[in-house]
């Protein structure tokens, strides 16, 4: 298929089944992923966007279908070889006590690492990088659990930076982080974008954070996509009526030019 | 003590320790014996009586007392780390009690003394009581907390050890010959049985150390191991097999002796952090040297050469549970 080749495509299912034993989460998904943008999934609980970054990151076997990375078959890569080109970061990710961001961010190297091999150079460059970027070089020393929510978050960010792959699966990495994290966290991804050509997939609960600064949105409702397109496009008062049963009108943020919705 | 060279440091200052709490060990008993009688009866050795007490006696001793040591400190560093509990220990959970109900069966069977066949069942049984443990505590039968873990290692501990008692009471003769065995000791060890045991703890030593780096990507939790491309199954699965090497060779030479597996892992992370290249050298130096010290201490304070250091360790590890379990346990329920 044409879509499959498409070079455009960071990450493609194609009829795509997911189910926890005999329960289906999601059914027959052809997802595509646009390279170096940022793509937002959202929808309400239960309909499957956490299940589908799990099996992106190949923590999951889909039941039926298949999923390309880079136009290769996910079946046919090692979790070494997935972990070198996708980083994620779970939703309640919890550190050992004690564990230092720095210690964290190293970790990010495992699979560049051979069984045995030294830490080398190009390690400590990329674990260095990772910090920088995301502004934890100041806290490297410091002890996860010291930190506040919106530290740890770019700590474990810095982590799927040190493994140097091109994408980034978020899966609501700003729930629980007061306004000012939120928004620093949609900034460091916005520029890892743009600056840095990552490709990066989050799920976020907030519709209008994803209308704010994600290039991409993919609106799932039950395990199927309902909409998907620039915020524009898919952040309809009718795509929210149907999917989150809310009555919305949906109008034109002052400040971004994007789409905003305010439930009725 | 972030840094490396600091931690290296702190690595090397508790060896000499170590050295000088071993030298101390061999000098005192019945007879003080300098220091200068104590090498000469290393490196030239006379047939003089000091000599003898010294090599076949005083030296075997405290070699079990360092293999043991370090052996049941690196395991239980590596059992916390894999079960992210930090109550786990070859003694709360079981593995000793296994270990050492293995041992005095097939004595009773094929009678006393340290041989190979001991510490292949001593490894058999430390493997039964692991895998019994682990299916009692992940099945969800005590809940799936720490706490539910460290219960279902106190009911396998306990059954184990009133099977070995009840082995025991009806077979006399193994029950003089392993009477101290039984509460952790180190007394009258021979270099034969030493050397028996030696090369198993070497290696689950060198191979834990191997380990260290990949242990610290466990700890971050199942998820995340795989995210990182670490197939948790096998590096699980190796920590395991490593355990019950050293948790079976510490046992089939001193008994199961209680809380070094516990004590000394934390104490290295309060001194070096949560590295676990780091964790497992320091855990296995202070262990042994908590051993040795022990030991030594329990001869001194009450006057008996065959006073077994799981009972001196027991009073000092004891009350650290009690800690731990009140500090640690609360902060995750």
């Amino acid at each position: 298929m044409a879509t499959n080749k498409d070079p455009a495509a960071k990450i493609a299912s194609k009829g795509l089944d997911i189910a926890y034993g005999q329960r289906r989460i999601v059914g027959g998904l052809d997802l595509v992923i646009p390279a170096q943008r940022f793509t937002a999934l959202i929808g309400p609980n239960g309909s499957g966007k956490s299940t589908i970054l799990r099996t992106f990151a190949a923590l999951m076997k889909p039941s039926h279908g298949s999923i390309l990375l880079d136009g290769r078959d996910l079946r046919g890569l090692s979790t070494r070889d997935v972990a070198r080109k996708v980083g994620v970061l779970l939703q309640g990710a919890v550190a050992p006590e004690g564990l230092t961001v720095g210690d964290l961010v190293r970790q990010g190297r495992y699979p560049h690492r051979s069984l045995f091999s030294r830490w080398s150079a190009e390690d400590q460059t990329a674990v260095d990088e990772a910090l920088m970027l995301t502004g934890t070089a100041d806290l490297a020393d410091r002890a996860l659990d010291s930190l506040s929510g919106g530290q740890r978050q770019r700590a474990w960010i810095a982590m799927t930076l040190a493994q140097q792959g091109e994408a980034i699966l978020l899966d609501e990495p700003t729930t629980y982080l007061d306004l000012e994290h939120q928004v620093e966290l949609m900034n460091l991804i916005t520029m890892l974008v743009e600056k840095h050509r990552k490709t990066v997939v989050a799920v976020l609960h907030d519709i209008n954070q994803a209308a704010r600064y994600a290039e991409h949105i993919v609106v799932l409702k039950d395990g199927r996509i309902t909409a998907a397109g620039k915020p524009e496009a898919v952040i309809t008062a009718e795509t929210i009526a149907d999917v989150f049963k809310v009555k919305t009108v949906v109008i034109r943020d002052p400040v971004a030019g994007t789409p905003l919705c305010i439930p009725l | 003590m972030a840094t490396d060279s600091g931690r290296a440091f702190a690595c090397f200052a508790l060896l000499c320790l170590l050295v000088l709490a071993a030298m101390i060990a061999i000098a005192l008993g019945t007879v003080a014996i300098p220091p200068s009688t104590i090498i000469s009866a290393i490196v030239s050795f006379d047939g003089s009586r000091d000599h003898i007490l010294v090599t076949s006696i005083r030296v075997p001793r405290v070699i079990a007392a360092l293999l043991a040591g370090s052996a049941l400190a690196v395991s239980g560093a590596i059992m916390q780390a894999v079960t992210n509990n930090p109550l786990a220990s070859p003694g709360l959970l079981g593995i000793n009690a296994g270990a050492a109900f293995a041992v005095v069966s097939v004595m009773t069977l094929f009678g006393a003394g340290v041989g190979d066949i001991y510490v292949w069942f001593a490894f058999l049984g430390a493997a039964i009581a692991a895998i019994v443990v682990y299916a009692l505590g992940s099945c969800g039968a005590f809940g799936r907390s720490p706490l539910g873990l460290v219960l279902a290692g106190a009911v396998v501990a306990t059954f184990l050890t009133s099977l070995t008692t009840a082995v025991l009471i009806f077979d006399q003769s193994t029950l003089d010959a392993v009477r101290l065995w039984t509460a952790g000791s180190v007394t009258g060890r021979t270099m034969a049985q030493a050397r028996t045991v030696a090369p198993y703890i070497l290696t689950g030593l060198v191979a834990a150390v191997l380990l260290g780096r990949h242990l610290t990507t466990l700890t971050l939790g199942a998820d995340a191991s795989r995210a990182l491309g670490q197939n948790p199954v096998v590096w699980r699965g190796a920590s395991v097999a490593i355990v019950i090497l050293l948790a079976g060779g510490a046992v089939a030479l001193a008994g199961p002796i209680g809380f070094v597996g516990l004590v000394a892992p934390h104490i290295a992370r309060m001194c070096v952090g949560i590295d676990y290249r780091w964790v497992l050298p320091f855990s296995a130096l202070g262990g042994a040297l908590l051993v040795v010290v022990a030991d030594t201490a329990g001869r001194l304070v009450f006057g008996s050469q065959s006073f077994p250091v799981g009972v001196t360790i027991a009073l000092v590890g004891a009350p650290f549970f009690l800690y731990l379990a009140r500090t640690r346990l609360r902060e995750e329920t």
